[in-house]
């Protein structure tokens, strides 16, 4: 295997927490509702992924778990906005603060503790194929799960009838309320869905990326998918192209440190967010319109009744 | 023509003793209702009258504290908008309940059964437009729409049901004169292909032309079943308003004398995504008169308010001057130095801060002037203003100084104008003044105006209520698309003609292609 192909290979290690992350909040703010608290799931799935995995020494099961935990703390949330109809961004800050320190506590234990890899589908014949074949056809699952998922989300939001109605609900909560839709019950399962979606991103950091446990690992992911659903104008094509772009600055950074460009490394560190900030900007303006949020996004919904 | 109303079978449907309690507020106090099929059935009443509370109950948005409703005869009830429409029942709201982003096909085919494709909401869509004379184009995106086209889907979304019953809800406060001519025909139609109609409203012109029955709300209260047609209007509106509606006393204009605005060829490209570019409006007020912007909502109104009040400045001072003098890259405080005041057209949010109090709104305009001192608030002098405010105008307050969300719409706009006018300005600029205000409140507002004008001060009213210009204004003209026709006096203009100009049709091409 060539540096080159190692180098690709890394990239898409890197992208995939971020993708799932970002198409899971992506879901939840279609759906009217800004979830702060990704970064905070994102522990809390790691954390729980990594213990369940460990003590059970079964990857299925930590990625249950890590899926599992993510939702958990999503109902919660769900429980605080949709029920109790309360400020979205505090909600949102709390759950990641209190994700951070339940994944610190439920993680304590397998600090030290080691996964094997997770071995990769290997398709056969075409993975032999040079260059694009290890890429393309001998990733672990999640990487397929995660193209997948992107394609799952744009149709759905696009050509379904649930999709229809849940962008009709995150444009305008009260006129969805108006018509009858159930305003309540899709908001709190997209709440769900990027819950479990985080988790999964979560599981994905520590049981694929780093394979062990340690707090703070997810340094900040959480807070990068958040941006690049801004970024990628609540599209989940562009999130997936934002993803990998700013997988692949985040990895040709580290690489340009080592070969010791003259160039600070704290200005290399910036680069990702940078390119990634660049790139969605050209999309967007390329689209020839600005970009609107979801016209309820944030708002609390508390109709007359 | 209407279906004859027999009362041989049961009607169509029947509310009978329904209330609404809103905690001290009872918004329906035991109304009787009956709807008889294929009848065009009016319900009337001012603001606040109760009117909307009870069509939402009938349409399932909102719970009924006690009463029952009978369709065709036999008791139901309507928990949600999907009952409503599984009964046959659909709504075109007052504030469309429409989706900016979405297409129109998408914007119809959210509010119907699963069983409903995109691919079958255009094809139906073809159909009902042809035969209801509703033109839509089903790929356009909403906020590319105008407010009729907006209604048509609606309408449209409403008759892809095969509706019993229609309920529409101010259906043409946001119409031309010609679209809301375009509508009645087709509620005419309706009503003879079987379909009954409940019409709601608070202009008696129109419900004399639509229907022959009207139940009259007052204070949550029916306070009359009749026939429009038999009775005169001063009568409906006797009834509507619990007593007699004086007229304004437009009193004699003056010459008019100094000029005290100014605006020469204010172009403003749109403010947001989805805002109205301004073209060389060109408007001249004087001292002692009121000047009228008439025109159909979207059509630039809010960015002239914004122009002319400092909210955003022009690139070149010399496009607004104020009392002689350039202000366009002034600020609004800059502005009231000048002797001007501005009365926004949203009272809740941009004229008063809902949660402040009366005394504390005061500051907001008043800044400058007598209630504050070196970056002090002058608590007292702020209240006794607010005291003098609330006796001069009548407005009828819960308390002593209670916040600004508490009063009720009418209430606030006659505080937030008489904040104005009490200041004595030499212009004032006020869009929209009467919106979504009781008929008591409205007249005593446009008193307000016109005295104010008589003493000598210049008024511009932006405003989409023809019948309010025509009362008050001395000079008008019509924005439309961002462009201000002439300004002409009002005796020279008639409603069609003020129409095509909100059509955007010049009165020459008009004659051939009036509606």
């Amino acid at each position: 295997m060539t540096t080159f192909e190692a180098i690709l290979l890394t990239i898409v290690t890197a992208s995939t927490p971020l993708l799932i992350a970002a198409l899971g909040e992506l879901v939840t703010e279609r759906s009217g509702v800004l979830n702060l608290g990704v970064e905070g799931m994102m522990a809390m799935g790691a954390a729980c992924s990594f213990a369940a995995a460990v003590t059970f020494d079964s990857t299925l099961l930590g990625v249950a778990a890590g899926i599992l935990a993510g939702a958990l703390m999503a109902a919660l949330f769900a429980l605080v906005v949709l029920g109790f109809a309360a400020n979205q961004v505090g909600s949102g800050l709390a759950l990641t603060i209190l994700g951070l320190g339940l994944a610190g506590l439920i993680g304590a234990p397998f600090v030290g503790a080691r996964r094997d890899p997770v071995p990769p589908v290997d398709i056969p014949v075409l993975s032999d194929l040079p260059v694009v074949g290890r890429l393309f056809f001998e990733q672990d699952l999640f990487v397929y799960a995660s193209i997948a998922l992107t394609i799952f989300v744009a149709y759905y939001l696009n050509r379904t009838r649930s999709g229809l109605m849940l962008r009709s609900i995150g444009e305008n909560h009260g006129s969805a309320h108006g018509l009858g839709l159930p305003v309540w019950r899709v908001r709190f399962l997209a709440i769900l869905f990027g819950g479990a979606c985080s988790g999964l991103a979560g599981a994905y950091l520590a049981l694929v990326y780093t394979r062990f446990w340690s707090p703070g690992m997810t340094a900040g992911r959480g807070w990068i998918a958040l941006a690049l659903v801004v970024f990628a104008a609540w599209r989940p094509g562009w999130a997936l192209i934002g993803a990998y772009i700013f997988g692949a600055a985040t990895v040709l950074q580290l690489h340009a440190q080592a070969a010791q460009f003259g160039v600070p490394s704290q200005v290399l560190s910036a680069v990702p967010y940078v390119a990634t900030i660049l790139a969605l900007l050209l999309l967007s303006i390329r689209r020839g319109r600005a970009i609107g949020a979801p016209g309820s996004l944030g708002l609390p919904f508390v109709p007359d009744r | 023509m209407q279906a004859d109303v027999s009362p041989t079978g049961p009607p169509l449907v029947e509310l009978r003793g329904i209330s609404k309690r809103y905690g001290e507020l009872l918004a329906n106090d035991g109304i009787d209702l009956r709807i008889e099929p294929g009848e065009i059935h009016a319900l009337l009443g001012e603001n606040g009258a109760g009117k909307s509370t009870l069509v939402k109950i009938l349409y399932g948005v909102i719970e009924p504290t006690a009463g029952e409703i009978l369709w065709e005869g036999r008791p139901v009830s309507i928990a949600s908008p999907v009952e409503a429409r599984a009964l046959g029942i659909g709504m075109v709201f007052q504030h469309f309940s429409l989706f900016d982003e979405l297409t129109v096909a998408e914007n119809i085919a959210v509010a119907l059964s699963s069983d409903w494709s995109l691919a079958t909401v255009r094809s139906r869509l073809g159909d009902i437009s042809r035969a209801y004379g509703l033109a839509l184009e089903p790929d356009r995106a909403v906020w590319t729409l105008s407010a009729g086209e907006r209604q048509r889907i609606e309408i449209v979304r409403c008759l892809l049901q095969n509706p019993r019953l229609l309920i529409l809800d101010e259906p043409t406060s946001v119409l031309t004169p010609q679209e809301a001519e375009h509508l009645f025909v087709t509620l005419d139609k309706l009503s003879a292909d079987g379909c009954s109609i409940l019409y709601i409203s608070h202009k008696l012109e129109e419900v004399r032309r639509l229907c022959r029955r009207a139940t009259i709300l007052r204070g949550g209260r029916v306070v009359g079943a009749i026939d429009p047609r038999e009775r005169s209007a001063r009568e409906i509106a006797a009834l509507m308003v619990g007593n007699e509606v004086g007229e304004v006393r437009t009193g004699t204009a003056h010459a008019p004398k100094g000029e005290m605005l100014r605006v020469t060829n204010l172009t403003l490209p749109p403010a947001g995504l989805h805002g109205q570019a301004l073209h060389g409006i060109d408007l001249v007020a004087h001292a002692g008169e009121i000047v009228g912007i008439a025109g159909v909502a979207g059509n630039g109104q809010s960015e002239l308010f914004a122009a002319l009040s400092g909210e955003r400045p022009t690139e070149s001072a010399d496009t607004i001057a104020i009392d002689g003098r350039p202000c366009g890259t002034a600020g609004v405080d800059a502005r009231r130095r000048l002797g001007a005041a501005f009365v926004p057209e949203e009272r809740l949010g941009h004229a008063a801060a809902p949660t402040h109090r009366l005394s504390e709104n005061t500051l907001i305009s008043h800044a400058a002037a007598e209630v504050s001192r070196s970056g002090f608030i002058l608590v007292n002098a702020a209240r006794r203003l607010a005291g003098a405010i609330v006796k001069s105008f009548d407005v009828r307050t819960p308390e002593g100084d209670p916040q600004a969300r508490k009063l009720s719409g009418g209430n606030l706009q006659k505080f937030v104008i008489g904040r104005e006018i009490i200041r004595r300005p030499r212009l004032l600029i006020v869009d929209q003044p009467t919106w979504g205000v009781d008929a008591g409140a409205a007249r005593l507002i446009r008193q307000a105006l016109v005295d104010l004008a008589r003493e000598g001060s210049a008024v511009v009213v932006i405003s989409q209520d023809l019948d309010e210009l025509f009362e008050v204004a001395d000079r008008m003209a019509v924005i439309h698309h961002g462009r201000l026709s002439a300004l002409r006096p009002i005796s020279e203009w008639t409603k069609e003609a003020v129409g095509l100009e909100m059509l955007g049709v010049s009165q020459s091409q008009g004659a051939a292609h009036a509606v």
